[in-house]
């Protein structure tokens, strides 16, 4: 018994390896930068060791507003995003000609440059002095005054990133939940045909319990990942994302560390770990609430 | 309910790339059940039978043919507006609700004035639970049960809305031999008491022949015979029947009939009275042979095998279609093992007849076995 124990530590020790130097030193090291105040990049010293870091970033408008934004962000896009999934697979699901074609170009975004998909929509929705973008062209037709996408009022500006990030994290959960909803057992679709069941009925008390595993999963990766969000306002809104009011908290790390005002990585592992909590205790209540709505075969 | 199928056919398109046939799952299907029996519809694997079942529970539609439940022709009804209780072969309870929900599901589907009250409801589920004796079970989940117990939840679910008709598809394919045998009993115990007509799919001969009132014997879609379990095993119509029903199999032999005497070999072995002279295919129960020094018929004597009750002779003689001749005989009659060759005379009732060209059945006159 020992001895195996022995050769599985061996076996798990390449692993482990990797974990150790790339995750749990760097996470240990975030916490201490976090911690060090007054902390100088160019002589490798600081003043003293406290709470001042986060108190800073906290008290930051800029990463208020991130903070704002990302919660914004999450909020809309991972239930608008995962409803939407659910529908679109559900009708590929019961079609049967194309079904193929359909799920593969579903599936094209998914395979598309973030950043080049941000030009599209951009282009889709700015408002410059010779044209006004093809969305406003389509908004004019109902008779509503152009609106600046891009530069303009914040709600557009969110909408715009909304839009965006859900059209980006389609793909993917589509993908997930036809597999999920063809891996469902006819019979039990028969079973509730000869029960009379109507078809309301079977989604709810039969095809969603059967995919609720799936749809778990979508939902804390789309929570984390969206969270996480950057690249998207950036695709979108360029650089100066504080400027913009759009910035992320990612996107707030990395200007406090790289962008114009950076070069304090104190403050950038403050809001760091800011994030680490606030997606740890969101994962944790969705295990919670999850626990009694989800069923593993 | 009495049903009635008139000529119903099923064809499917042909899978596959180059297919542009059609494939006849069920071929022409005319017969009645008459109310309250329990009917086995017996074939082996790819003969249609679960067709025949999806046919008459209304999840596929006949190609051409009508169904009849009672004077009602439901040939183009949906199943939920048949009356009728089916029971998948993989059981089909919903995973994520209790036993008790399971029953109680096709109970909530009822809309408008057939709705019952919450308490009528669980009222119906519990009865319906105690018919299979699964009332203590009502809050397990479906994988916390034993297949058997998922077995009568299934049967339970399918009871709950007291249909007229009760379909069970290979309803004991999933069980281990010893519950399958309980199981079948009680599957009969069931029918008898709620005096439901039922049809039931299955490929084993003995679980048809136990517990049926009527057996169907299915081959590529088409009836081969109908009739009780005693009827199709001591008269089957041809040489198919006879080889699918019976364990041991029914021994073939290639005979002939001359002076209306069969041969089998150069041993005259029977009298055929009013069979011309041609040749013939020869099924001989297992039970058909009688060990007698002075018999007609002798074989090569290769093993027995003492079962307790009775013992098994395997034997081999030329004209056997298959190397080993199985005779079965009361164990009071004693076989030297290191013989070399064993004689029978045989029962005349045990020897079937089947016509060489189609495999019919050849009737001997004067003496209707």
């Amino acid at each position: 018994m020992k001895k195996n124990n022995l050769k599985a530590w061996l076996y798990l020790l390449p692993a482990l390896l990797f974990l150790i130097a790339f995750m749990v030193y760097p996470l240990m090291d975030v916490l201490v930068y976090s911690m060090e105040e007054g902390y100088n990049f160019a002589s490798q010293t600081y003043y003293g060791v406290g709470t001042y870091n986060y108190s800073y970033v906290l008290h930051d408008p800029y990463f208020l507003q991130a903070v704002k934004n990302t919660f914004l962000l999450v909020v809309i896009t991972v239930p608008v995003s995962t409803g939407l999934a659910l529908l679109i697979s559900a009708g590929l699901n019961s079609i049967k000609p194309l079904k193929e074609l359909f799920q593969t170009i579903y599936f094209l975004p998914y395979v598309t440059n973030t950043l080049a998909v941000g030009l599209v929509f951009m282009i889709l929705f700015q408002k410059t002095e010779y044209t006004n973008g093809l969305v406003n062209l389509i908004l004019g037709l109902f008779g509503m005054a152009p609106i600046d996408f891009i530069d303009g009022p914040y709600w557009a500006k969110m909408l715009v990133l909304c839009t965006y990030t859900i059209w980006v994290v389609l793909p993917f959960k589509i993908l997930v939940l036809t597999s999920a909803l063809a891996s469902v057992n006819p019979d039990f679709y028969k079973a509730a045909q000869v029960d009379g069941t109507s078809k309301f009925r079977v989604f709810t008390r039969i095809t969603l319990p059967m995919i609720s595993p799936m749809l778990f999963y979508l939902v804390i990766t789309g929570f984390i990942g969206a969270f996480k969000a950057y690249s998207d306002a950036v695709a979108l809104f360029g650089t100066n994302l504080n400027a913009a009011e759009m910035n992320t908290i990612v996107g707030y790390i990395y200007d406090m560390l790289y962008g114009n005002s950076g070069g304090f990585p104190s403050y950038a592992s403050a809001a760091a770990i800011i994030l680490f909590v606030i997606v740890l205790t969101i994962t944790c209540i969705n295990m919670l609430v999850s626990k009694n709505h989800v069923y593993y075969q | 309910m009495k049903i009635l199928l008139e000529n119903l056919t099923k064809k499917f398109p042909e899978r596959g790339r180059k297919a542009r046939g059609e494939v006849t799952a069920v071929n022409n299907f005319s017969f009645e059940i008459p109310d309250g029996k329990l009917i086995g519809l017996l074939g082996p694997s790819g003969c249609g039978k679960s067709t025949a079942l999806n046919l008459i529970c209304g999840l596929e539609t006949p190609t051409s043919g009508k169904i009849f439940f009672g004077d009602k022709d439901v040939t183009h009804l949906p199943p939920e507006l048949r009356g009728i209780g089916m029971v998948f072969q993989n059981y089909a309870l919903y995973p994520h609700l209790t036993v008790q929900q399971n029953i109680l599901f096709p109970l909530e589907n009822l809309k408008g004035k057939d709705r019952l009250s919450k308490e009528e409801m669980m009222n119906r589920a519990l009865n319906a639970a105690k018919l299979v004796q699964i009332d203590q079970l009502m809050d397990r989940r479906p994988g916390e049960l034993s297949g058997g117990q998922q077995q009568r939840v299934a049967i339970a679910r399918a009871l709950v809305k007291t249909p007229g008709v009760l379909l069970l598809d290979e309803p004991l394919s999933n069980l281990d031999a010893r519950l399958r045998l309980q199981t079948r009993e009680e599957i009969r115990k069931i029918q008898r008491a709620t005096q439901v007509t039922t049809i039931f799919v299955t490929h084993d001969q003995d679980e048809a022949m136990s517990i049926s009132d009527l057996i169907v014997v299915m081959k590529e879609g088409s009836v081969q015979q109908i009739g009780t379990p005693q009827e199709v095993y001591d008269n089957p119509s041809n040489l198919f029947v006879a080889k699918f029903l019976g364990t041991p199999p029914v021994n073939v032999f290639e005979g002939e009939v001359r002076d209306e005497t069969l041969h089998i070999g150069e041993d005259a072995v029977l009298k055929a009275p009013g069979v011309s002279n041609q040749k013939v295919w020869a099924a001989i129960r297992p039970e058909g042979f009688l060990p007698d020094e002075n018999g007609p018929f002798r074989c090569r004597l290769n093993r027995v095998e003492v079962m307790g009750r009775d013992v098994s002779i395997l034997s081999a003689h030329t004209g056997c279609e298959s190397s080993a001749i199985r005779s079965i005989i009361s164990a009071e009659q004693i076989i030297d093992p290191d013989a070399e060759t064993v004689c029978f005379s045989l029962k005349p009732g045990k020897v079937l007849l089947f016509r060489k060209d189609n495999e019919e059945r050849i009737r001997l006159g004067g003496n209707p076995s």
